[in-house]
């Protein structure tokens, strides 16, 4: 029986379009301090990317780009990231969340600088995964092709077999 | 009941029009949230982040600067309303394992 996923266009051009949203997302994230954009928009990329894999080919099959059961513990390491770049400093004398205090052994500004990209990273992964995991959350059990795992077989397998007509393909010795 | 919520609409359309005509222009150095001193004569936050951003955190996007650097409090109160949304979303929809 063939499944609302088999689609092989819409999962081709998605695979194809996923790389190119995420390298994007990426130059967001990091060139925020040049142009707009930054963590909250890049991480929003991010989770899109992830979004249109499992709304293509099955949240099951896209597992083996982002699991469900990481979408808690990585949004809690990009909070985390935040929370330490502002209390690392405060172990140094500074206030919180004044990166002056990071020691890397920059200047003032490049320390400043240095600390607005780790909060941003922190802001962009929280974000990539809060919202992945709203959606898996959403959906509930992996669906699609490979939902019952690797090992079992697929309904992929199955549509493998498209109707037609059959060649019978016989190789003789001449 | 229906001519009464249209009336209203229109007269709450009337006032929101009536005061974006008299919203300073953007920019506009003698508006209040531009100016360099405040009405009481304290110095003013938005005029120091515009001068000050590029000499503090050597990053021309001033937006990022007051964002990430300035009002880094803010910025980490965002994002754990995101993520307390996620662990909310998880809370609610996740099925228990029993």
């Amino acid at each position: 029986m063939r499944s609302y996923y088999d689609d092989r266009i819409v999962a081709l051009s998605a695979r194809l379009v996923t790389p190119f949203i995420q390298l994007f997302a990426l130059y967001v994230v990091f060139h925020g301090h040049y142009s707009p954009g930054g963590g909250f928009q890049g991480g929003a990329m991010l989770a899109a990317s992830f979004l249109l894999i499992r709304l293509s080919i099955g949240t099951a099959a896209a597992q083996s780009q982002f699991q469900r059961s990481w979408g808690t513990p990585v949004s809690s390491i990009g909070a985390l990231v935040f929370l330490g770049a502002g209390l690392i400093v405060m172990f140094f004398g500074f206030n919180f969340l004044d990166y002056a205090g990071l020691p890397l052994g920059l200047s003032d500004p490049e320390l400043r600088n240095a600390g607005i990209l780790a909060i941003e990273l922190g802001v962009a992964v929280t974000v990539a995964a809060t919202l992945t995991a709203i959606y898996d959350d959403l959906v509930g059990e992996p669906l699609g092709p490979l939902a019952g795992g690797l090992d079992e077989p697929t309904v992929v397998a199955e549509a493998d077999q498209v109707e037609g007509p059959e060649w019978d393909v016989e190789f003789g010795n001449g | 009941m229906r001519h009464l919520t249209l009336i209203v609409l229109i007269a709450f359309a009337g006032l929101l029009f009536y005061g974006i005509g008299h919203v300073p222009d953007r920019g506009a150095l003698d508006s209040p949230p531009n100016a360099a001193e405040s009405a009481v004569g304290s110095p003013n936050a938005a005029a120091y982040y515009v001068e000050n951003a590029y000499l503090d955190a050597e990053t021309p996007n001033m937006v990022t600067v007051t964002l990430a650097d300035y009002r880094s409090f803010d910025t980490l109160g965002e994002t754990v309303v995101v993520f307390t949304a996620g662990m909310a979303c998880a809370l609610v929809l996740r099925r228990s394992r029993r």
